[in-house]
């Protein structure tokens, strides 16, 4: 057999080998320009609070966690029981921001499945979502010290993804100045 | 038939309208401008549609950030910006030459040169064969 019969064959693998490497890879996942960089800054009226708006100023030096959700988001209602374990012995503040949501429905999501965050800043038109680069519900990003935005997760926190990445950066931040 | 066909048609035309936002620009270059960026501009929820094609929420949001923006007197440039630093290159179909997508980019070229390789190498095999001897002379060398 000739060497140049084989010609067709490599090109296949190599192709394949493309294909198959491109499969591996989870295409929701886009890179967040915004890591690395200032936390976008926001005032936003609190859901809950009436009156009180709820303002990225207040956890300037502080790690902060801000949590993207909205109740006709479903994997939001999948992550939502962890939020709420995870926060009874979170010692940083879990923000919340409902995005492009109603008011109402998510009052009562809330008082249903229990309320994980500190504040909840209630997004209606979704301005904010924008500067934050959301567009896949929910989102948590980790906010230092200095106001950048060390993490993002897109889609919903796994136990895992908690306790191997978030965590330790949380433990992490916090101790550098 | 005809009848009926007029009849459906109509209807269709009533629900295509349904899902279309109405914007007044201020001038034709701006809306040209607008559909130019709509139509480079990548929507993030279903990926493989561009801003205009995509009825997805986001996409209308953003579709209405664009339009704003150039109402504002921003450039295109501007826009541009404006989006790359929120979603990155990712929002680009034609996202800027750089190490990361030096492939996409310089791919096709390499594959068409490779093509062309194998296409001259093929011809010249053919034309050196026996039985093309006599064609040859009437041909003039590339």
């Amino acid at each position: 057999m000739k060497l140049k019969h084989l010609i067709p064959l490599v090109i296949f693998l190599v192709i394949a080998g493309f294909l198959a490497y491109g499969l591996s890879l989870d295409p929701r996942k886009v890179p967040s320009p915004l890591i690395g960089k200032p936390a976008p800054q926001f005032e936003l009226p609190s859901l809950l609070e009436p009156g009180k708006t709820v303002s990225t100023q207040d956890y300037r030096g502080q790690v902060w966690l801000l949590n993207v959700w909205a109740t006709w988001c479903v994997s939001c209602r999948q992550e939502h029981g962890l939020l709420v374990d995870v926060s009874r012995n979170l010692d940083i503040p879990l923000v919340g921001l409902d995005y492009k949501d109603e008011a109402e429905p998510a009052k009562q999501w809330l008082q249903r499945l229990g309320n994980p965050y500190q504040v909840v800043a209630f997004d209606a038109d979704g301005m904010v979502g924008i500067d934050w680069g959301v567009y896949g519900t929910p989102e948590t990003y980790l906010i230092d010290k200095q106001g950048i935005i060390r993490f993002k997760q897109i889609g919903p926190i796994t136990p895992q993804i908690l306790r191997d990445t978030i965590l330790p950066m949380v433990q992490h931040l916090e101790e550098s100045a | 038939m005809k009848y009926w066909l007029t009849l459906l048609l109509g209807l269709y035309a009533l629900v295509a309208q349904a899902g279309i936002e109405v914007h007044k620009f201020s001038s034709p270059a701006v809306e040209n401008d607008y559909k130019e960026l709509v139509a480079e501009l990548r929507c993030l929820v279903c990926q493989n549609q561009n801003l205009a094609d995509s009825n997805a929420d986001l996409a209308v949001d953003l579709r209405n950030q664009v339009f704003k923006m150039l109402e504002e007197g921003k450039s295109k440039q501007e826009i541009l910006d404006y989006m790359v630093a929120r979603y990155g290159d990712f929002v680009l179909y034609r996202p800027p030459l750089d190490k990361a997508t030096a492939l996409l980019w310089l791919g096709p070229a390499i594959i068409l040169l490779f093509g062309m390789l194998g296409a001259f190498l093929f011809i010249r095999n053919h034309r050196l064969s026996p039985d093309d001897q006599d064609e040859e002379s009437g041909n003039t060398a590339p």
